[in-house]
């Protein structure tokens, strides 16, 4: 730890080559990952917009700003962007790619080619997307229930669905690396238990990659050749079960919602360790919860059916199901929290985020309660009760873990400090901004106000009232987010040069320099100690069998 | 009481009008008090700690604590207890919201892109808006004619998805008079927002003079008689359905059908496959000669003839509070307005 | 994490092969072997899907399956089997071959591999092909050309006739013939983009990249092939086999 003033080497990833050429075939996850960074900043900018238009559009009980059929391509589109092109790559594919190789000390990922390859694979998913968009738009809802996308739609079902099913790939090829890459090439001494928990995280995510999105593959082809040839499996006219459908969508897209908030859970468990320069509270715990979340996670997809005709006690195994799934989800909260007791705790952006996500994430998991019980799921599926759940674990929990991230290691990636002052306030702005937003569609989707709907009964004053403060808060969510988007870039040319290790972390990531060279380490490291280990050995003493720091632990 | 508290003092929460609704909000009151609890805890405890642990020195390292496995089992067991509380309860309930009563007054629906059709088994038909009586249990059989729909009562807290191909069920017994909104609550394409309408509760005189007043259409059970004979079913299975080449229909319906390959209870579902999809149940003794009525019939024809077979297996007269209205079609003898199968020997 | 860092920078004369972020050549070879393994439980999920629809739908529907399955060829089946089996064993060699280093048996097994998989999609052609020919094609892709215009008699013995007992439904035999057409088709792609990789393993062994110190390429594409293989030995009985014991009814 003494060596801090290590200049950082001439030569780093982002100035090794020059060129468009350069970045468009590099090999190098680094660089992968900041592509993919500028990818899904593009998607979660048309996401928010179709977000926007649909606040506004509902500030009113009249369809008085779109018609029926664009708005139900707006929130069409706003779902499909934002789930399939944002919240699923957004952090392992960006802070992923760009960490994983570094924090267990290896100098890339497995396979490069391959990393690069899922890029071009997203980019085109991507492109037919919003080919599709551009081209007219899809109305089918995220969810693409048939038969209504099979037979009924007139929107351009096949084009979205190939884009997806592309899309698909890239996912499987990052899930594939990362599991390669953590189980080959960790640096020597880096156990199994030494790992960072982001990466524990990662490989938990990478598991559901590989094994649900396969599943959704399957099932849009399987929608495709509906739709294109009536192969009947889909349509109760020929013999086939609608609900079949719904039973294979929900068995990847249930375990989806994990591959986008378990890589969340990694980023604030660092950042909770980290900002409080303490040992998580018991590390085995959030490391298998991460697991036992991936395992459970593909038991749960029946939750989603209580009103499908589904049968009562598959109702029952699966509502008991989901009580289970929950249990390794609070173990992680009670653990981070833990983890603050006696620590040493700073008001840094990214702990900001942390403090955040923890408290969103408890709502946004003990409201999936509410929707794994069965009494209250049946009033409450497919309102805006749902609405608001999901929204607290996917903005609330994943983008704000993102945002913590991406401040975290923003002078990792970048070489530049952010400007503290604008980061702190814009997490406050976004925090408040989220809540005024979601929080009042939990009381709409409990008056009964279902989801998807262009217009709502003028009679209910009270669900105006409750739009109205939404879409308030979408005005102030939205200026939360875009205070960071200018002053990050501000900071790529105008902020404070980064030390190697500007919080002065034990990560292997902050014991190289900042920006990193091409092969992160100039010398592969030797690990001989624990993840987030504040203590450096020497000044530590054994006291009978335990091991405590010397007194005087002050060091820099 | 607590709940008719809760009520006056809070305006955002919705009518509750059904037998059921009170116990669905109970456990909804239950798992808010859980959530606000845990939340509210884990909330205080992180301020306090961030507070109070609050880093004064640039250089100072805590002490690490070790985990501690006492606490995580605890931790781990406390959630999952208080989680299979809100699991039982939960599951109590939905048993009583999905177990159809026996006896119950049956009204036929249709979805269709973008309205609710409704049937009595008088006869009396109804777009986007449903009479019911106050106090008695009404048992909704539905289907759709093209996409998934779902029916929701806010003021029941009761919904079911419509899926095309099969009927499903829902039930409730309102408990106060009134106007309430039901929607369609799966997405169903461009004017789904507008699947709409209203159900009107009303004193069991005033329905039963609503009834009276409207009578002026067939009965399901009439409908479907003659359906039964334009279709051509008299010549298997007899003009008065007693039986031929086909099996008998009489007392069919609510009764265990002993097939080549099981048994089966013949419900509106079994019904209704037995005349799409005729091959798929066979009654002992009969051989699978049977046609698809597959595209020949709509859904609502379905449902006519679905009426018919149930009109055949009534065995005891209806008591209700509604008495069925004269029709003057000829079936007016036959209690068509048949409660639910009763199947003494099932 | 502490910093004790010890030099494991590639000796200077690494094998060739050794991409720059390997420490070694058994690092590297693991990664390649792990990352197959890995995709092939992305595969077993895609086919999962298939063999779900075709589960259910058997269960809902045996007596139509039973019918139109008694309509595949189950010998060309058989022979296509025993093709693919003996291919298995041919890539297994050509691993075996590499691994001691004789270029010349590799190449030759290779060939053979390549020769068999050629093979099958060949037989498999012959039969699409007869479906084609006995409108065993589903509906609608060919405009014009209804499911099974010629319905055979009780006791018609010409196989080229498609015998529909009563009670059995037209469109759940389609429904078959989709499922058959997919997972076979299915199958079929995994065997051409495999005899395209084959073919580039062939050059590379051509040219003698290939050692008993670097041979992952062809072990790894060996696992590839196997499972290929064993897709079929489940399509097989599935397809082809289960309910032929009710043939002639």
């Amino acid at each position: 730890m003494e060596e801090f003033t290590i200049q950082p080497p001439r030569t780093n990833y982002l100035n090794a080559e020059y060129g468009i050429k350069s970045w468009l075939l590099t090999k190098d996850h680094k660089r992968i990952g900041i592509l993919y960074m500028g990818a899904i900043s593009f998607f979660f900018l048309i996401g928010s917009l179709y977000a926007m238009a649909i606040r506004l559009e509902l500030l009113t009980p009249q369809g008085d700003l779109t018609q029926s059929s664009t708005y139900n391509k707006m929130f069409t589109q706003h779902g499909i962007i934002m789930v399939f092109f944002f919240l699923i790559p957004s952090i392992p594919a960006t802070l992923g790619n760009f960490l994983v190789p570094m924090m267990i000390g290896a100098k890339d990922l497995a396979f490069p080619r391959i990393n690069l390859l899922s890029w071009y694979i997203y980019m085109l998913g991507g492109i037919i997307t919003i080919y599709a968009l551009l081209a007219g738009g899809v109305d089918t809802g995220w969810t693409f229930y048939t038969p209504y996308s099979t037979t009924f739609s007139n929107s351009y079902v096949l084009a979205t669905g190939l884009g997806i099913f592309i899309n698909g790939f890239s996912s499987i090829l990052t899930g594939l690396n990362f599991i390669v890459t953590i189980h080959t090439m960790r640096a020597p001494g880096m156990t199994w238990y030494r790992l960072p928990l982001f990466i524990w995280s990662h490989y938990a995510t990478s598991l559901i990659m590989i094994l649900g999105t396969p599943v959704i593959a399957i099932t849009v082809l399987l929608l495709a050749f509906e739709r294109l040839a009536k192969i009947g499996i889909f349509d109760p006219a020929l013999g086939g079960d609608p609900v079949l459908f719904q039973h294979l969508f929900w068995f990847y897209s249930h375990p989806a919602v994990y591959i986008m908030v378990l890589p969340g859970m990694g980023v604030v468990s660092e950042l909770i360790a980290n900002f409080s320069r303490k040992n998580i509270f018991g590390y085995k715990f959030v490391a298998f919860s991460s697991l036992a979340i991936a395992v459970f996670g593909f038991l749960v997809w029946g939750h989603h059916l209580f009103v499908a005709s589904q049968s009562v006690y598959a109702g029952m195994i699966f509502s008991f199901l989901s009580f289970a799934v929950a249990i390794p989800s609070a173990i992680k909260v009670f653990n981070w929290t833990a983890t603050l007791y006696k620590a040493s705790i700073s008001y840094d952006t990214p702990m900001l985020y942390a403090l955040g996500f923890i408290g969103l994430f408890t709502i946004g998991g003990m409201t999936g309660l509410f929707l794994a019980a069965l009494a209250t799921d049946v009033h409450l599926s497919d309102t805006y009760f749902v609405i608001a759940h999901f929204h607290y674990i996917m903005v609330g929990g994943t983008l704000l873990a993102y945002l913590g991230g991406l401040h975290y290691w923003w002078p990792k990636v970048s070489g530049r400090m952010y400007p503290e002052g604008w980061g702190r306030f814009s997490a406050l702005v976004v925090f408040i901004g989220f809540n005024l937003t979601f929080s009042p569609q939990f009381v709409l989707g409990y008056m009964g106000m279902p989801r998807r709907y262009h217009t709502y009964p003028v009679e209910e004053v009270s669900w105006q009232v409750l739009h109205v403060l939404s879409t308030a808060g979408a005005s102030i969510l939205g200026i939360g987010l875009l205070i960071p988007l200018i002053y990050l870039a501000w900071s790529l040319r105008y902020g404070r040069l980064a030390e190697a290790n500007p919080w002065q972390l034990p990560g292997l990531e902050w014991q190289t320099a900042s920006p990193p060279p091409t092969e992160n380490f100039i010398e592969t490291p030797i690990v001989r100690e624990e993840a987030y280990e504040f203590a450096p050995p020497e000044t530590k003493e054994v006291v009978g069998k335990f091991e405590r720091e010397k007194p005087f632990p002050f060091y820099g | 009481m607590l709940m008719l508290l809760l009520q006056s003092w809070i305006p955002f929460i919705p009518e509750s009008a059904s037998t059921l609704s009170d116990d669905v909000d109970a456990v909804y009151f239950y798992i808010s008090g859980v959530t606000v609890f845990f939340v509210t805890l884990i909330s205080l405890v992180i301020i306090f700690f961030v507070i109070r642990y609050r880093r004064r020195n640039p250089f100072e390292i805590p002490r690490p604590v070790e985990g501690s496995t006492k606490l995580e089992t605890l931790w781990s067991v406390i959630p999952l207890v208080i989680s299979m509380t809100i699991f039982v309860w939960g599951a109590k309930v939905y048993f009583a919201q999905y177990r159809p009563p026996q006896h119950a007054m049956e009204v036929y629906v249709v979805g269709k892109q973008w309205m609710w059709k409704f049937q009595h088994t008088t006869g009396q038909r109804e777009i986007n808006e449903l009479h019911v009586p106050v106090g008695r249990k009404v048992k909704l059989i539905m289907t759709t004619e093209d996409v998934i729909h779902d029916l929701f009562f806010p003021a029941f807290r009761n919904k079911m998805d419509v899926v095309p191909g099969k009927y499903t069920v829902q039930w409730f017994e309102a408990t106060k008079p009134g106007r309430y909104h039901f929607f369609c609550a799966e997405y169903c394409g461009m004017n789904h927002s507008g699947m709409r309408g209203y159900i009107e509760v009303m004193e069991p005189a005033a329905f039963d003079n609503w009834l009276s007043g409207n009578a002026n259409a067939a009965s399901p059970a009439a409908v479907g008689h003659s359906l039964y004979e334009s279709l051509g079913c008299a010549s298997c299975h007899g003009a008065n359905a007693e039986g031929g080449r086909g099996p008998t229909l009489l007392g069919v319906f609510g009764s265990n059908r002993v097939l080549n390959n099981g048994t089966a209870k013949a419900d509106e579902g079994y019904v209704r496959e037995s005349i799409i999809n005729p091959q798929a149940k066979v009654v002992t003794g009969f051989g699978p000669i049977m046609p698809s009525f597959q595209g020949q019939v709509t859904e609502e024809q379905l449902l006519s003839l679905v009426a018919y077979i149930k009109s055949l297996s009534t065995t005891q007269p209806e008591t209700t509070t509604a008495k069925p209205p004269a029709t003057g079609t000829p079936q007016s003898a036959n209690p068509v307005r048949s409660s639910s199968p009763t199947s003494p020997n099932r | 994490m502490a910093e004790g860092l010890a030099t494991t920078e590639h000796e200077p004369h690494a094998h060739p092969a050794l991409q720059h972020h390997f420490e070694n050549m058994e690092q590297q070879r693991e990664a390649g072997t792990l990352g197959m393994w890995v995709f092939l439980v992305t595969e077993i999920m895609f086919f999962g899907g298939m063999f779900l629809a075709y589960t259910l739908y058997r269960y809902k529907y045996p007596d139509a399956f039973a019918v139109a399955s008694n309509h595949l060829d189950w010998k060309l089946g058989g022979v296509n089997t025993l093709v693919l089996i003996v291919s298995s064993f041919t890539m297994a060699m050509a691993v075996f071959s590499t691994q001691i280093g004789k270029r010349r048996n590799t190449i030759i097994f290779l060939v053979l591999t390549l020769v068999l998989g050629l093979a099958f999609l060949g037989i498999k052609a012959v039969e699409w092909n007869t479906k084609y020919h006995d409108h065993l094609i589903p509906g609608q892709l060919i405009p014009g050309n209804p499911f099974n215009p010629a319905v055979a008699q009780h006791g018609d013995t010409d196989p080229h006739k498609f015998h529909l007992p009563e009670g059995v439904s037209v469109r759940h035999v389609e429904m078959f013939y989709w499922i058959y057409f997919i997972m076979t088709g299915m199958h079929a792609l995994h065997m051409i983009i495999g005899a395209g990789i084959l073919i580039v393993i062939l050059i590379m062994a051509w040219r003698g990249k290939f050692s008993p110190e670097y041979h992952a390429p062809v072990e790894i594409f060996g696992l590839y092939w196997h499972f290929v293989d064993i897709i079929w030995i489940f399509l097989f009985p599935l397809l082809y086999l289960l309910g032929r014991h009710l043939e002639g009814h």
